[in-house]
């Protein structure tokens, strides 16, 4: 039977790993390598690195860390951070991640999507969605959340785009609620289920981890593929293998380590 | 003069997960050469066959490089990996492709269902069906990283299945030839194990 993921998420600025609360505020928590090494030792099911400031600076990832977090590592792991192109994706696949994840450039470009599904199968091609709840109580996206001072509230709705971009090719949606981002409350369970339901690839639910049962929620509730943390788990008051038996007593399959 | 060899090619299949694939196998130890000619291809005590991507183009690409006859040919230990497993099959559904036809079987694609994801991505077990060295180490709980939406039907030459909605192949072997659908570079100390079984094998 497929495991229910973890997946520890790593904000990279500047060749180091950095958290935020809600987006803002970001504050050094380790190397990259080192990181990322750890939460492999710890049971990690994969790793997800956002390279935050990309986006809005209008730059790619710096590429040369990627290559050695694959030399290094023996688990899938994902890239993010204004891949614009294939040329821009194919250079992070072949230096070694698994998959690329693509947010705001996706969402100036729809077409991005389809392109690499075409070059590099749709199992490569993860797309994020930044959401946020309107007044109005509808769900829509938000684009180059990296830097608060450029963030875009866009007209499109959150559940319109999870559809339209899995015709397109995403192979993954990871879907960062950012209402719950930082503020450990739990998982934003309602929006996870109504994406859910017109999900039918894999789905990463992001934001609002805080405890273990939080965790148990989110896959029994929302019946998400994956779950992704980062401050959770970089403060290290929930033990990725802690939080794994956890989610077994509750009847959770998780990969054993 | 005979010309030397060495111990292990990894075929440029055009893949994304090539460099991947050659630091797992530089973790054990090993340092393959990265081959696109058949001529030096036939130097080589064992060959790993990557992939990612879809089968046609990859089928187009082995055909460019003239390996496709040098496959046929090969007689050492050889192992595809993900949709270079796929390859090593008789025929795919994915752009109804023939191809290199050195397993029988088909390959078609998976079916998405209540709770059943395509692509199927993630962590699942491998359950053994057959004795063999390559699975050897390897726990009735191991688990390993799949991706993928195209499988091989479970057959005779299967070492272990795994399941998704339904059964499939997971690794599998014929003679000197073997596959693996999921991605042992990327399957922790599961996959280290079975790479490291591979590089001792000796293609029976």
């Amino acid at each position: 039977m497929l495991s229910r993921r973890l997946i520890p998420c790593l904000d990279v600025r500047d060749g180091q790993v950095v958290k935020g609360v809600r987006f803002r505020d970001h504050v050094v928590m380790g190397a990259i390598k080192e990181l990322a090494q750890r939460y492999r030792d710890a049971g990690a099911d994969e790793l997800v690195f956002y390279d935050i400031t990309a986006s809005p600076e209008g730059r790619s990832v710096d590429r040369s860390w990627v290559a050695r977090v694959a030399r290094l590592i023996d688990i899938p792991f994902c890239v993010a951070g204004g891949i614009r192109s294939v040329d821009d994706a194919k250079a992070i696949l072949f230096a070694g991640a698994d998959k690329v994840s693509i947010n705001s450039p996706a969402l100036e470009r729809p077409e991005l999507i389809g392109e690499l599904a075409d070059a590099f199968g749709v199992q490569c091609v993860v797309v994020g969605i930044d959401s946020l709840r309107d007044a109005d109580g509808e769900w829509r996206v938000r684009q180059y959340t990296g830097d608060p001072s450029k963030t875009r509230a866009l007209r499109k709705r959150t559940l319109d785009w999870v559809v339209e971009s899995q015709r397109l090719g995403a192979g993954e949606i990871v879907l960062n609620c950012m209402g719950t981002d930082g503020v450990r409350e739990g998982y934003d369970i309602e929006q996870l289920q109504a994406v859910r339901a017109l999900c039918h690839v894999p789905l990463v639910a992001s934001g609002g981890a805080g405890t273990a049962s939080h965790f148990a929620d989110v896959f029994q509730q929302a019946d998400v593929d994956a779950a992704l943390a980062a401050s959770v788990f970089h403060s290290g008051e929930l033990p990725i293998p802690e939080l794994k038996n956890f989610l077994r007593t509750q009847g959770i399959e998780v990969r054993h380590v | 003069m005979p010309r030397k060899t060495f111990a292990l090619a990894v075929i440029d299949s055009g893949g994304a997960n090539i460099g991947s694939v050659c630091y797992a196998l530089e973790r054990l130890g090993v340092t393959p050469e990265l081959v696109s000619d058949p001529r030096r291809l036939a130097l080589a005590e064992r060959a790993i066959l990557p992939g990612v991507g879809a089968a046609r183009p990859a089928m187009a690409r082995l055909q460019s490089l003239g390996m496709i006859p040098a496959l046929h040919d090969w007689q050492r230990p050889l192992l595809g990996i993900c949709l270079g497993m796929q390859l090593l099959f008789d025929h795919s559904e994915e752009g109804e492709v023939e191809l290199l036809s050195l397993i029988p079987g088909r390959v078609r694609k998976m079916q998405d269902a209540p709770g059943i994801r395509i692509p199927h991505m993630g962590w699942n077990g491998l359950q053994s069906t057959r004795e063999h060295v390559l699975m050897a180490g390897i726990e009735p709980d191991a688990q390993a990283y799949f991706v993928h939406s195209y499988a091989a039907e479970v057959s005779p030459f299967t070492l272990a299945s795994s399941e998704h909605g339904q059964p499939f192949t997971a690794l599998v072997q014929r003679g000197n030839v073997a596959g693996a659908q999921f991605h042992p570079e990327r399957s922790a100390q599961v996959g280290a194990r079975i790479l490291q079984n591979f590089l001792t094998w000796d293609g029976q």
